[in-house]
């Protein structure tokens, strides 16, 4: 077996090499096609972990709030039942089953639904560690704030959440980077992504082992740029004198 | 509610030709997987353990390849190279038997690792001391205990792991919810079946964890 790795400059339509990798004049490579698939990935993938930071955290705040016991239980609800369904069967409901239910949301583009269906499952992961960040922190730190006279809120606020939030860092950089590898999996409806141009261009091509190639390089590639970028997070804010605990894997 | 849900066509033939086919296959992978996962990835984690370069960085570089690689991509790769490899195709079904072997063994091999790492080294030495070679240390001593320790964790990724086998869904083996797919494509009902396949995966799922949380309750007071 030999390589070609001139698959890439072939032109989508003809098959034909052009003068360069990239198309011309609205004729579109497979270069091109691998690149803007790998602009539909990290496009799904930050938009969902958005929403998985903004939820998670705000879930997984309201699973510790003393005295509310229904908002606890809420909680914890979310989080099981984004937690037991498989993604992909989640992307389905989203995608297939949500528009037929409401209507309203067949306006709504499939890339839309696909980022809601992965925000929504990461969140609950998310929420997960939240929650046991919070619940990390000695107890003696809440009641402080109590006998400082702070509320519920200012001492989530001033007391709580900048110490957790802190602790979260290390487990939310690997649900970072299992937000790249979950993406993929919007190859399922269509969504034009990684996964997606893998599976059409080797079927196209017959040359999948240089289209895997370049598709799994690009995945490998995201994850390691996430990571770098979580980790400058983590240096930058680290309080001086603590050492936050090491996280948890998982896919 | 823009549609009228009609769940009249779900009765005991239905779910034994299409749901509980597909559902045998994902619990059958969800074991072998497991199985061969465990086995593989404790090989792993003794190799990294080693303090052998030769054996550990091969094995690091394994484990930390699989772990980058989205597990969907993973399947496409077994399913183009095993063929290409042994000059004869093999089916969607076993292609994805070996994929999640594979896969798995690298999320496994991280967990016996934290478990092997969590025995105190006292217990190696003293296994030592009494003249035991590595291999009976390993089998009797460190093994046993690791496997304890880690087995709410191991049941959880299995979990995870029958959770995922819905993912074949890229090569088009026949798992479960292939099977309410198919069903739904059948009746012409793919709406009712995805729902029922969202209701049945909870419920299992459900049920295992509460089941994962009640051992984990139960190990940790023994302890």
């Amino acid at each position: 077996m030999s390589w070609d790795w001139q698959v890439f400059c072939e032109d989508t339509l003809t098959r034909e090499a052009g003068s360069s990798c990239f198309g011309q004049g609205g004729d579109i490579t497979y270069l091109d096609w691998l690149l803007s698939a790998w602009g539909w990935t990290v496009s799904v993938s930050l938009l969902a972990l958005l929403l998985a930071l903004f939820v998670g955290a705000l879930v997984g705040t309201l699973r510790t709030l003393p005295d509310s016991p229904w908002v606890v239980r809420l909680g914890n609800a979310w989080v099981e039942l984004f937690r037991n369904i498989p993604l992909l069967v989640q992307i389905f409901l989203w995608y297939h089953v949500l528009p037929t239910l409401f209507p309203t949301l067949q306006a709504v583009p499939g890339f839309v639904l696909v980022v809601l269906a992965l925000g929504l499952f990461t969140s609950a992961r998310i929420a997960e560690q939240v929650r046991s960040g919070i619940q990390a922190l000695p107890r003696g730190q809440r009641m402080a704030g109590m006998a400082l006279g702070l509320t519920t809120a200012q001492t989530y606020r001033h007391v709580l959440l900048p110490m957790a939030l802190r602790i979260v860092i290390p487990p939310l950089t690997s649900e970072t980077m299992n937000i790249f590898k979950n993406s993929s999996v919007a190859f399922a409806v269509s969504v034009a992504e990684l996964t997606m141009f893998a599976m059409q261009a080797q079927e196209e091509t017959a040359r999948g082992v240089e289209v895997y190639l370049a598709v799994t390089g690009l995945y490998m590639l995201s994850a390691f740029a996430i990571n770098r970028v979580m980790a400058f997070i983590e240096r930058r804010a680290r309080v001086p004198g603590f050492i936050a605990s090491a996280g948890t894997g998982g896919h | 509610m823009g549609l009228q849900l009609d769940w009249s066509f779900y009765n005991w033939d239905l779910m034994q030709n299409f749901v509980l086919k597909g559902l045998g296959f994902s619990l059958m992978l969800t074991l072998v997987a497991t199985l061969g996962g465990v086995l593989f990835g404790t090989l792993l984690a003794l190799m990294r353990l080693s303090g052998r370069p030769w054996l550990a960085t091969p094995a690091m570089v394994y484990v930390n390849g699989m772990r980058s690689i989205p597990l969907v991509m993973v399947i496409l790769w077994f399913f183009l190279l095993v063929p290409l490899l042994i000059g004869r195709p093999i089916g969607a079904e076993l292609s994805a038997v070996l994929t999640f072997v594979a896969f798995e063994a690298a999320y496994f091999s991280e967990i016996m690792r934290a478990g092997i790492q969590s025995i105190p080294r006292g217990q190696v030495q003293a296994g030592m001391a009494l003249g035991m070679s590595y291999g009976q240390n390993m089998r009797l001593v460190v093994l046993p205990q690791a496997l304890r320790n880690m087995l709410p964790v191991l049941l959880t990724q299995t979990i995870i792991l029958f959770q995922d086998t819905s993912l074949v869904y890229a090569i088009g083996a026949y798992d479960m919810l292939k099977g309410f797919e198919v069903a739904g494509k059948n009746f012409g009902r793919p709406i009712e079946a995805y729902l029922a396949a969202a209701v049945l995966y909870f419920a299992i799922c459900y049920a295992l964890s509460a089941g994962v949380k009640r051992l984990h309750r139960k190990i940790a007071i023994v302890r």
